[in-house]
């Protein structure tokens, strides 16, 4: 019995020390070509300046300001739009030889899965500080206090990473870079948009409003708008933990499952 | 778990696999003594990398099973995975890292901790020569400084069996010299190595023993110089300069080879497994000469594997390079 405790403990901590590993050589990408963050980094700040000023003024939220109503949803767009980069990035793993090498380490078969999305989370939490500065050089201010302003960037963040393992689970299956790309958009476009994104919920069709409403992107930029305009937070709170807590669940196994298949 | 020195390091017993109506392997049987390097020889979609993938845990075969150090390839996959090397057809290192970074990755992988993964990196650095290169991304290598750096990748656990899948293909003959040097080095330490190749003189170069293997199946293995003697004592080899007499030509040498033995053509090169010697050739140029035929040159050989392959195939070895020719040519003895 206290040998297989011990066993089991060996393999926990290897594959977390392996998951660690292969988020360091992911995230040394990014150090050795900054340029690759830059321009990850410019598609949300161009949606930031376009929904604020180009669309903005014709969107009817019913609060005093849309820059205020809008930010908490770019911070959700954006770290969705950064978990299809973990299927992307998986895919071109699996596209090139390293994957035989990795295969035949006796590392821990999750890591590189868990290495990828631990290193897009982080990158998640830099570009989401990135959206905060940008959105308060245009006027996003918190009327709430430094705890809940906190929350919203981890709770974006631990969204984001949720969704990183359904695109995982996209990147594995097709193994080819380009599929994961167009596949990718195939829910990144519904799921951020259908919601309360960018526009209230009661502005569209009454049909729409039913899918809209139960989105979870909805729940989530809901509560991060509570969070940092005032407002109730317990209800949003819950469903949006237990939405993410869902989605692992079912979305992880699956993407571990698919990567360990043998052929 | 761990096998007497004595026990086959690879043990493989009827193994199946195909892709489809593909069968890439059907029924192999195979062993290797710890401390010989078998080359597993065979031209393209033999089933060769097949074979690999399956010692290497990255495929499950069909049916059969088979041990690599003692351990079964599909139930004991993980501690199998921490006593083998492998390195691929495509050198499998991350262009993104440098070379060290490269090496210590798959020294943490092989959870050796940071110290030792450090230090196993710097060793193989130099001896690979790669010392000069250890900071520069791998991107910049050339092919075969990646190959090196993936050969070093795969020892960096000091694995009990090492597997080379085509370690030289594709490399020019320099650099394929250069790496056979280093695989001859650590089977001097005593490395247990399966190595496959299209490359016959690479087989002859670096095996102890051969295993011919063509459309997933095992046809003949044996020491290079046991394979060799299976075609016969010597062999006939023949230039036409006139491409179209080479029929011709084939026609009027094949009664002077072993019975049942098959003039093998490349162009104007002819060749037959014969026993005969010296006397023989004058009875070829006779025979040539009065049927018109012009040669430019006529040789009695030792037979090379390139010749086994054919004896034992029907077909030539695809990939036989005009390296491997090159060097044939050089080995011929000259008895005319």
């Amino acid at each position: 019995m206290n040998a297989t405790l011990l066993a089991l403990r060996t393999e926990v901590r290897w594959a977390l020390g392996d998951a660690l590993v292969m988020a360091w050589r992911n995230m040394l990408r990014y150090r050795r070509s900054p340029e690759l963050l830059v321009f990850s980094t410019i598609q949300p700040v161009m949606f930031v300046l376009l929904f604020a000023f180009v669309f903005g003024g014709a969107i009817q939220t019913g609060s005093a300001n849309y820059i205020d109503y809008l930010l908490p949803g770019i911070f959700v767009q954006t770290v969705i739009f950064g978990a299809m980069q973990t299927g992307i990035g998986l895919a071109e793993d699996l596209a090139g030889g390293l994957v035989d090498r990795y295969r035949s380490l006796p590392m821990a078969r999750s890591a590189v899965i868990a290495g990828r999305i631990l290193a897009d989370t982080a990158r998640n939490v830099f570009v989401v500080a990135l959206m905060l500065a940008v959105g308060h050089a245009i006027g996003f201010r918190f009327h709430t206090d430094v705890g809940r302003a906190l929350a919203v960037v981890v709770v974006a963040v631990l969204f984001g990473h949720a969704f990183s393992w359904v695109s995982a689970c996209i990147g594995v299956a097709v193994k080819d870079v380009e599929t994961a790309e167009v596949a990718g958009f195939i829910w990144v476009f519904p799921l951020t948009f259908l919601s309360s994104t960018f526009v209230p919920v009661q502005s569209m069709p009454a049909w729409l409003q039913t899918v809209a409403t139960h989105n979870p992107v909805t729940i989530v930029v809901d509560l991060l708008r509570a969070l940092s305009q005032g407002g109730p937070v317990a209800d949003p709170l819950w469903q949006t933990a237990a939405w993410a807590a869902g989605i692992v669940a079912v979305f992880a196994p699956i993407a571990i499952a698919l990567y360990r298949r043998p052929s | 778990m761990t096998p007497s020195a004595s026990a086959p390091a690879v043990v493989v017993e009827a193994v199946r696999k195909s892709y489809g109506n593909v069968h890439a392997l059907q029924g192999v049987d195979l062993q290797v003594p710890a401390g010989t390097v078998l080359g597993l020889l065979g031209p393209n979609g033999a089933g060769k990398t097949t074979l690999v993938k399956i010692l290497t845990t990255l495929l499950r075969p069909d049916a059969g099973r088979a041990w690599v150090a003692g351990f079964d390839v599909v139930h004991q996959a993980t501690p199998l995975r921490a006593v083998i090397g492998l390195a691929g057809q495509s050198a499998a290192v991350d262009g993104n890292l440098t070379g060290r970074e490269n090496l210590e990755m798959v020294g943490r992988l092989h959870h050796l901790g940071g110290r030792m993964a450090r230090d196993r990196a710097c060793e193989l650095l130099e001896r690979f020569g790669l010392l000069d290169a250890a900071e520069r991304r791998t991107k910049t290598y050339s092919g075969g400084m990646r190959r090196r750096l993936d050969l070093a990748a795969s020892l960096v656990a000091r694995p009990q069996v090492l597997f080379l899948d085509e370690p030289t293909s594709g490399l020019d003959p320099h650099s394929r010299r250069d790496l056979w040097d280093v695989i001859k080095e650590l089977v001097r330490d005593g490395a247990t190595v399966l190595l496959t190749t299209q490359y016959l003189e690479e087989a002859d170069q670096l095996a102890t023993t051969i295993a011919v293997i063509d459309h997933g199946h095992l046809i003949a293995q044996g020491t290079p110089a046991e394979l060799k003697r299976r075609t016969g004592g010597e062999v006939l080899a023949i230039r036409v300069d006139d491409l179209a007499a080479a029929d011709r030509a084939a026609a009027l040498v094949r009664p002077y080879g072993e019975s049942g033995a098959q003039v093998a053509r490349t162009d104007g090169h002819l060749s037959i497994p014969v026993s005969g010697g010296s006397a023989l050739l004058a009875g070829v140029v006779r025979d040539l000469d009065a049927a018109g035929v012009s040669i430019s040159d006529i040789a009695l050989r030792q037979p090379t594997l390139d010749d086994v392959f054919f004896a034992l195939t029907g077909h030539a070895a695809e990939a036989a390079s005009a390296g491997d020719s090159a060097v044939a040519a050089g080995r011929s003895r000259r008895d005319a």
